[in-house]
C-alpha cells in the first residue's frame, strides 16, 4: 500500500514536472542583458569577473557563455537560433564573417572601432565594418637562453655563429640546430626542437600558423588584392619549397622519431618544453601561461625569448614575428537596436573604464590594441612583452596573419594530414604541394 | 484485456509521448526539412532542393569511404562485443566468490566517458605500438582495430549486465528440469538458455549495431580520421561536413538523413531476423 | 569435479578484468602525477620528481562553481532517471499490451529514436526545448525523459514481453484496472530490469556532456561542462592531469549508485525465486 502511494506520488510528480518549466516561464520579463560567447575556456572566469564589475557600476546584466574548446562556430551555431541568442560574440576573420553575413551589425559607429590603432585591421564588408580585433597576438620559434648559453659555452661548438643574435636566417638557424642536435647529450636534452604534434585537431601550429609564413610572402609578392575573394580562389605555393626546410629541420632534429608525430599533441610539446627536454618550439605568446605554474616547470621568465621563423626566403632578415589577431568582436544584428548598443557599450567599456582595462591587461593578459591602452599598459608576460617590442623594433617586418584567408577548416585539416603522412614517408614532397594547391582551389570554389 | 484499456492511453502513454516529441521527433522532423535547405541557423534558411543530396554524392569524396569503414567496423564489433558479452554474462550470472566485483570491473570502462577516455586510451595504444616503433596513425589498419578494441571494451560490460539480468529471467524450475532430463552444460546453454534469452539478444545486438554506427566521440578522440581521412566514420564525415566548411550545413544534414534511413534499414533487418528467434517464455 | 574444472575459466576471467581495469588504473595513477609528467611516460608510477599528491585534485575542486555544478548534477540525474523508469515502463508495458496499430506505430517510432545520431537533432532540439523555455535545471528533466525514452521503451519492452501475460489477466479477473494491475503486477516483476536501466540511464545522464552543455550552457554548469570548461583551454591550454583527478571524483557518485543497484538486482532474483 505504501508502495502504491509512493508510486502514484511519483506518476503525479511526472506530470508537474512537464509542466512546471512552462509556466515558471510565464512570469518572466524581458530585461536588458548582453550575452557574450566567450572563446577560450582558460579565461571564463576572467570574463565573468569582468561581467561582474560591469553589472555592479551600471546595474546592466552581462552574461558570459563559453564555448568549450574547438567548438565556438558549433556552439555559435546553437546558441543563434536560441531566444537567448549571444549580442555579441566573434569572428575569426573574413572567412569567419562569410559564415556569418546576416548577423554581423555594422559597427563603423562605435565607440571601440574609433578607437581602433589601425582601422586596417578591422574585418570589412566594403563600408561596412563588421569586426574589430580586441586583442594582437604574436607566434614565432621560442628558445630557453639557460639551454643555448649552455650551448655556446661549448668548447666543441661549431665556430660560425657564436650568438642567438646573429641567427637571422634560415642557413643560419639550421647551423646552429643541427650542431646543437650532435651536442644533445652535452646539453642534457632529447632534441633541439619540440615535438612536431601531428596528431589532427593538434597540428594547426604546422597547418595553420607555418603555411601562413610562406603564404604571406607570396600575397605580398603577387600582390593580390586581398579583400577580393575571388582573387584567392587558386595559389601558387611558390615558397613550397621553404616551407620544407624549416619543416624538415623541426621533424629532424626533435624530441620525437619524425615518424611518431601522429600521436604527439601541443600539451606534449609544451611539457617537453617546460622539462627542458628541448630547447626551442614554434608557439606563440598564449603559450608562457599554459606552463608557467605548473609543479616541475623549469623554465624561468627571464630565459624566454622569440624568434622570427625563417624559412629561407630572400629578404628574411629583415623579417619579425607573425603578429595579428582571429579575435574579431561582432555584434548580432538580428538583435534589438537597445540590445546591439548594450553590447557595443559593454565590449567599449572593457577597453576603456580603468578598473576594466587593468583586468584587461592583468588578468585576461590581453594586448589591446586601442588606443586607450597607454605603453605600460602592456601584459606582464615574458612573451607578450617580446611580441610588443618585436612590433616596435626598427627595420623589422611584421609578418601578417593572412591565415584568416584559408579557404576552410577541411582545407587545413587537410594539409595537416598529408603533412604527417609526408613526416612518416609515406607521401612524396611533391605530392604534399599538388594536393595543398587542389584543395585550396576545391575549397574556395565551394565556400559559398 | 480490461475493454476500457483505451482510457488509460493519456496515464501511461502521454507524459512519455509530449516529452518524446520536444525531445526528437520535432526536432528530427524539423531535420529533415532542414536537409532540403542552404542554412546557417534555423531561422535562415533558403530552400534548395534535392541539391544538398546531390552534392552530398558528387562533390564529396569522403562519404563512401566513410560507410565502409563504419559497415566493416560495425560487423567486427558486432560479433566481438556480443559473444565476449555474453560469456561474461554466463559466468557472472550465478553468485560466486567475486563476482559482483568483476561484474563492477567489466562495468567499469562505461564510467570513463568523453575525451578523457579517448586520450587514456591513444596512450595506451600508442605506447603499446611505441615498441614496434610506429603509432596508431600510421595506417588504417592500426586505427581499425584500435578503434575495435576501444569499442569493445566499452560496450562488453554494457551489453553484459543486459544480457545478465535476461539470463536471469530464465525461470529456475526449467533449468532443474533440463538437469533432470539429463542434459548436460552445452545443451542447457543451446536448447534452453538461449531460446530464452532471446529477447536479450535481441536487445543487445540492436545496441550494438547502432552504436557502433553512431560512434563518435571516441572516433574524434583516438584518430580523428587520421591517416588521411581513412578511419572516418560516418558520424565524424557529417560532423565535419557540418562544421569544416562554409556553405556545407545542409550537405551535412542531408548525409545525416542518409544515414539515418541506412540504420534504419539495417537495424530493421536485424530486428527481423532476430526477433524470429524469439519463443514465448 | 565441477570446482576443478571451473578453476582455470576463473582465473582466464579475474586476467580479462585485469585488462579491462588497466585504463582506469591508468587514469588513477596519472591523477596524482604532474600533467607535464604524464604523456611522456604514461605507464611509470608517480616518483618523487612527478607526484604532486593532491594538487590536480586541489585545482579541480578550487574550479569556479564545482559545488554547484555538482549539485547540479545529482538533481538532474536523479529527477530523470525516476522520471525515465516510471515514465518508460508505463509506456513500455502499455505499448506492449495494447494490441492498436498506433501503438506499434509508437514502439517503432522509439526504437526509431535510437538510430538517430545525436548531432542530427541537436540543433533543432535546442531550438526547440529554448522556444519552449526548458532550458533550466528542472526544464531538463523531461529532455532527458523525451531523449532517453527510446532505450528504455525498447529495453523495458523486452521484457514486459517475457512476462506471461496470464498473471495480469488474473489481476484484472479479480477486478484491478490497468493502473492497479500495472503497479502491484507487473512493476514488481519488472523489478531487477528496471534496476538495470536506471544504471544505465544514470550512467549517461551523469556523464553527458553535450545535452546540458547545449542546453543549459556554462551559465549553469553540470559536472561534465564543468570539468570540459576548467581543463581544456584553447591552443593547447589543456589539463590532463587535472582532467583526471576530476574524473576520478566524477565516477565515485556513479560507482555508488552502481553498487547499490547490484545488490538490487540480486535481492531481486532472490525474491523471485521464493515467488516462484
Amino acid at each position: 500500500m505504501k508502495q502504491r502511494n509512493f508510486l502514484r506520488l511519483l506518476a503525479l510528480a511526472l506530470v508537474a514536472a512537464l509542466m512546471l518549466p512552462t509556466l515558471a516561464a510565464c512570469g518572466e520579463e524581458e530585461e536588458m542583458v548582453v550575452r557574450y560567447l566567450n572563446f577560450k575556456p582558460e579565461i571564463a572566469d576572467k570574463y565573468e569577473k569582468l561581467a561582474k564589475l560591469y553589472e555592479e557600476k551600471t546595474g546592466i546584466k552581462v552574461v558570459v557563455e563559453t564555448a568549450a574548446n574547438n567548438t565556438y562556430e558549433q556552439t555559435l551555431a546553437a546558441k543563434m537560433a536560441t531566444k537567448e541568442a549571444p549580442t555579441l560574440f566573434q569572428i575569426n576573420g573574413p572567412r569567419g564573417y562569410a559564415a556569418w553575413k546576416d548577423y554581423c551589425a555594422d559597427l563603423s559607429g562605435t565607440e571601440l572601432y574609433r578607437h581602433l590603432n589601425d582601422p586596417d585591421m578591422a574585418v570589412k564588408d566594403g563600408a561596412r565594418v563588421v569586426g574589430i580585433p580586441y586583442v594582437v597576438e604574436g607566434y614565432g620559434i621560442i628558445y630557453n637562453t639557460a639551454l643555448t648559453d649552455k650551448y655556446f659555452a661549448l668548447p666543441d661548438r661549431q665556430k660560425e655563429i657564436n650568438a642567438m643574435d646573429e641567427v637571422q636566417s634560415f642557413s643560419a638557424l639550421k647551423t646552429v640546430v643541427e650542431d646543437m642536435q650532435k651536442h644533445k647529450k652535452a646539453l642534457g636534452i632529447d632534441g633541439v626542437f619540440a615535438s612536431t604534434s601531428l596528431k589532427a585537431g593538434e597540428d594547426w601550429r604546422w597547418q595553420t600558423h607555418l603555411l601562413n609564413i610562406p603564404l604571406s610572402y607570396e600575397f605580398t609578392e603577387s600582390k593580390v588584392n586581398l579583400s577580393d575573394q575571388n582573387a584567392l580562389r587558386t595559389i601558387d605555393f611558390t615558397h613550397a619549397d621553404r616551407y620544407r626546410n624549416i619543416f624538415d629541420l623541426y621533424l629532424n632534429n626533435g624530441v620525437t622519431d619524425r615518424k611518431l608525430a601522429g600521436s604527439k599533441t601541443v600539451v606534449d610539446s609544451m611539457a617537453e618544453f617546460a622539462l627542458e627536454r628541448c630547447v626551442m618550439v614554434q608557439n606563440g605568446n598564449w603559450a608562457w601561461s599554459q606552463i608557467k605554474d605548473v609543479s616541475g616547470n623549469k623554465v624561468k621568465a627571464d630565459n624566454l625569448r622569440f624568434l622570427p621563423i625563417y624559412t629561407g626566403i630572400p629578404g628574411e632578415e629583415k623579417q619579425g614575428l607573425a603578429i595579428g589577431t582571429e579575435n574579431y568582436y561582432a555584434i548580432n544584428s538580428q538583435a534589438t537596436e537597445e540590445q546591439q548598443k548594450a553590447a557595443a557599450d559593454f565590449a567599449y567599456w572593457m577597453y576603456s573604464d580603468p578598473q576594466a582595462k587593468r583586468l584587461v591587461v592583468e588578468e585576461l593578459g590581453l594586448i589591446a590594441p586601442f588606443d586607450t591602452f597607454t605603453s605600460q599598459e602592456t601584459p606582464n608576460d615574458p612573451l607578450a612583452r617580446q611580441v610588443a617590442a618585436w612590433m616596435k623594433k626598427e627595420g623589422v617586418t611584421t609578418i601578417p596573419w593572412h591565415f584568416t584567408l584559408f579557404p576552410s577548416m577541411r582545407f587545413k585539416e587537410d594539409f595537416g594530414a598529408s603533412l604527417l603522412k609526408y613526416a612518416q614517408g609515406g607521401k612524396t614532397w611533391d605530392a604534399v604541394v599538388k594536393d595543398m594547391k587542389a584543395g585550396w582551389e576545391r575549397e574556395s570554389a565551394q565556400s559559398r | 484485456m480490461n475493454k476500457h484499456f483505451g482510457r488509460w492511453f493519456p496515464v501511461f502513454v502521454l507524459p512519455t509521448l509530449v516529452a518524446f516529441c520536444i525531445a526528437f521527433l520535432v526536432p528530427f522532423g524539423m531535420g529533415v526539412w532542414l536537409s532540403f535547405h542552404r542554412f546557417t541557423t534555423i531561422q535562415n534558411t533558403h530552400f534548395v532542393g534535392w541539391e544538398n543530396y546531390v552534392r552530398a554524392f558528387t562533390e564529396d569524396d569522403g562519404f563512401l569511404g566513410a560507410l565502409t569503414f563504419s559497415a566493416l567496423f560495425t560487423l567486427v564489433c558486432l560479433v566481438v562485443v556480443n559473444v565476449l558479452s555474453f560469456v561474461l554474462a554466463l559466468a557472472l550470472t550465478r553468485p560466486g566468490r567475486g563476482t559482483t566485483l568483476l561484474r563492477g570491473v567489466f562495468f567499469m570502462p562505461n564510467l570513463i566517458g568523453g575525451i578523457v577516455l579517448g586520450y587514456v586510451f591513444s596512450l595506451l595504444v600508442n605506447g603499446l605500438l611505441g615498441f614496434f616503433g610506429v603509432d596508431i596513425t600510421f595506417s588504417a589498419t592500426y586505427g581499425f582495430w584500435g578503434l575495435v578494441s576501444l569499442n569493445v571494451w566499452q560496450l562488453t560490460g554494457y551489453m553484459m549486465i543486459i544480457y545478465i539480468a535476461g539470463l536471469q529471467n530464465v525461470p529456475g524450475e526449467l533449468l532443474e528440469a533440463a538437469a533432470m532430463d539429463g542434459a548436460g552444460g552445452w545443451t542447457t546453454l543451446w536448447r534452453v538458455k538461449i531460446p530464452l534469452v532471446m529477447p536479450a539478444i535481441t536487445i543487445c545486438t540492436f545496441l550494438t549495431l547502432t552504436n557502433s554506427f553512431k560512434l563518435f566521440d571516441q572516433n574524434l578522440a583516438l584518430t580523428a580520421g587520421a591517416p588521411e581521412r581513412q578511419t572516418q566514420m560516418l558520424a565524424l564525415d557529417i560532423y565535419n561536413t557540418f562544421y569544416g566548411r562554409i556553405g556545407w550545413q545542409g550537405v551535412g544534414q542531408a548525409k545525416a538523413v542518409l544515414f539515418f534511413l541506412l540504420v534504419a534499414a539495417l537495424a530493421g533487418v536485424q530486428l527481423f531476423l532476430t526477433r524470429r528467434q524469439e519463443v514465448d517464455a | 569435479m565441477e570446482n576443478r574444472k571451473r578453476h582455470p575459466a576463473r582465473l582466464l576471467l579475474w586476467l580479462l578484468a585485469a585488462v579491462f581495469l588497466l585504463p582506469v588504473v591508468l587514469v588513477v595513477l596519472n591523477s596524482f602525477k604532474s600533467r607535464l609528467y604524464i604523456s611522456g611516460d604514461p605507464f611509470a608510477l608517480p616518483n618523487p620528481q612527478t607526484f604532486v599528491g593532491w594538487e590536480n585534485y586541489r585545482t579541480g575542486l578550487s574550479a569556479a562553481g564545482f559545488a554547484a555544478a555538482f549539485g547540479r548534477s545529482v538533481v538532474i540525474t536523479v529527477g530523470s532517471v525516476l522520471l525515465l523508469i516510471v515514465g518508460c515502463s508505463m509506456t513500455a508495458w502499455y505499448l506492449v499490451r495494447s494490441r492498436s496499430v498506433l501503438c506499434k506505430i509508437l514502439y517503432f517510432l522509439f526504437v526509431f529514436s535510437m538510430i538517430v545520431p545525436f548531432q542530427m537533432v541537436m540543433y533543432t532540439m535546442t531550438y526547440v526545448v529554448g522556444e519552449l523555455e526548458l532550458d533550466s535545471v528542472i526544464g531538463i528533466l523531461p529532455v532527458y525523459l523525451g531523449f532517453g525514452s527510446g532505450l528504455s521503451v525498447f529495453l523495458l519492452a523486452g521484457f514486459v514481453r517475457a512476462i506471461p501475460g496470464e498473471i495480469e489477466e488474473a489481476a484484472t479477473i479479480d477486478g484491478a484496472g490497468p493502473f492497479q494491475t500495472f503497479f502491484r503486477v507487473v512493476f514488481p516483476l519488472l523489478r531487477p530490469t528496471a534496476v538495470t536501466v536506471s544504471i544505465l540511464n544514470a550512467m549517461w545522464i551523469w556523464n553527458d556532456y553535450l545535452l546540458p552543455y547545449l542546453i543549459l550552457g556554462t551559465e549553469e554548469k553540470t559536472v561534465p561542462v564543468a570539468i570540459q570548461i576548467a581543463m581544456q583551454g584553447a591552443y593547447g591550454a589543456t589539463d590532463y592531469g587535472g582532467l583526471m583527478a576530476m574524473l576520478v571524483l566524477a565516477i565515485l557518485p556513479i560507482i555508488g549508485f552502481y553498487l547499490i543497484g547490484q545488490k538490487y538486482i540480486i535481492s531481486g532474483v532472490i525474491a523471485g525465486a521464493v515467488k516462484g
